[in-house]
């Protein structure tokens, strides 16, 4: 199975990397969204500053939903989820390879993004190790649960406006507990940012069982 | 052998009965046209056929597979090319030959071989899907299907915007599959194209298969 998911990650990542929509279209998209929220409040460097994680994980949560949208469309363009289905691989390889390649191409989204909000609202770095393991930790949980819902939503007609309605009341938790972490690590709020941390594993977790254990029934029924 | 046996085998699409009860049998080595006007349940029988579609009542059995709760055990087991060709648009042909074949368990010879059966050269190979004509993108949808080797073959609408050269390299897929005793099943309103190398013809109509007319070759 491993070798499914291999294949799958690595062809989802090439068809990527050759159409580059990640680079022209969802790096831009997310830096315009921290260049309004800095218009939005005035630029003012403190207030930035003190908002920093909450505008930032709300920025990659709506980033996030034009890399599930891409990763949905690589399969329903042109019947290629059928094609999935014919081969006979495991509806699991299938989940956990389109999880693989959309939790790469996020964690590369967050890291570029997490330099810009540094550089653009010049937030204090309190606890350094902690930032970078709520992103890495975090953004398991979105690509999880991205690709369950992503699915869920490949056979209907209005896809790209369903699916931010099922998607981000899913993402809520991520987007509290990513902040609360974040605003510890920033020392912008007196939080226990690990215990947050922990938290967003088990999201994360969670996500990976439950998608792992439904995504062929989604596969079957919904796409 | 029987292949494929329908006995009042009805599909909904939504809450529309796409087959209302459709019987059918097809032994092995047999090849067989569908034919019928649009809308009449072709494309949704190949698509029962190869497990992608629920059976809401009946009974279907595929390469001894009951398609009410073993579906999935078949899809690997069948060629299908329908409308959509199935193919990633930012992979070469290459990369797609590859991508299905392995995902398949297919070794890459067989690949390989499917690939220069039809007539995909090193050139082809290097192009992206997009790039491609609807012509070669079916191509490239038969040699997917080919390099399985499957027991049952599904084809919908093969012969649809391929040049001549395109077409007499279906009808060959088609010949040497029977010879190597599969069964070929063709949905197609190019009735003249696809007699002769059919062994009988069936139509579909209303969801129903009306009439078979023996030996149309």
């Amino acid at each position: 199975m491993l070798r499914d998911v291999g294949l799958i990650a690595n062809k989802d990542l090439r068809a990527e990397l050759r159409s580059r929509v990640a680079l022209n279209q969802i790096v831009p998209f997310a830096l315009l969204i921290l260049v309004l929220f800095g218009f939005a409040l005035d630029a003012d460097s403190t207030t930035l500053a003190t908002f920093t994680p909450g505008l930032y994980w709300v920025a990659i949560v709506l980033s996030a939903l034009l890399a599930v949208h891409r990763s949905v469309e690589l399969e329903a363009g042109d019947g290629a989820s059928d094609a999935l289905l014919l081969t006979g691989v495991t509806p699991v390889a299938v989940f956990l390879g389109k999880a693989l390649a959309l939790l790469a191409e996020l964690w590369l989204l967050a890291f570029f993004l997490l330099g810009g909000v540094l550089v653009l609202y010049q937030p204090p770095v309190a606890d350094l190790p902690l930032l970078i393991a709520t992103i890495l930790v975090a953004v398991i949980g979105i690509a999880a649960a991205g690709t369950l819902y992503g699915a869920l939503i490949s056979g209907q007609r209005a896809r790209e406006t369903v699916l931010p309605i099922l998607l981000l009341p899913v993402l809520a938790p991520v987007v509290i507990g990513a902040s609360r972490a974040f605003a510890d690590a920033m020392a912008t709020v007196a939080t226990n940012g690990w215990a947050w941390l922990a938290l967003l594993g088990a999201f994360g977790g969670s996500y990976l069982v439950i998608g792992s254990y439904s995504y062929g029934l989604v596969l079957e029924d919904f796409s | 052998m029987t292949v494929l046996s329908l006995v009042d085998a009805v599909v909904l699409l939504g809450r529309f009965p796409a087959l209302s009860g459709a019987s059918l049998h097809v032994a092995a080595g047999e090849s067989v046209l569908l034919q019928g006007p649009n809308g009449a349940g072709k494309s949704t029988l190949l698509r029962l056929c190869a497990g992608l579609l629920p059976l809401e009542s009946g009974s279907a059995e595929v390469l001894g597979h009951n398609l009410v709760d073993d579906r999935q055990r078949v899809r690997p087991k069948v060629g299908f090319v329908g409308h959509r060709t199935m193919l990633y648009d930012d992979l070469t042909v290459a990369e797609n030959l590859r991508f299905w074949g392995r995902l398949a368990k297919v070794d890459d010879a067989l690949t390989d071989a499917a690939a220069r059966r039809l007539r995909i050269d090193d050139r082809l190979q290097g192009v992206l899907v997009r790039q491609l004509s609807a012509g070669q993108r079916r191509r490239v949808a038969l040699a997917v299907a080919a390099a399985r080797q499957p027991q049952l073959w599904l084809l919908d609408e093969p012969h649809a915007g391929l040049d001549q050269a395109g077409r007499d390299i279906v009808d060959d897929v088609v010949r040497d599959a029977t010879e190597a005793g599969a069964c070929v099943l063709i949905a197609s309103h190019e009735l003249d194209r696809v007699r002769p190398i059919v062994q009988r013809q069936v139509t579909v109509a209303g969801g129903l298969v009306r009439e078979e007319v023996a030996d149309a070759a």
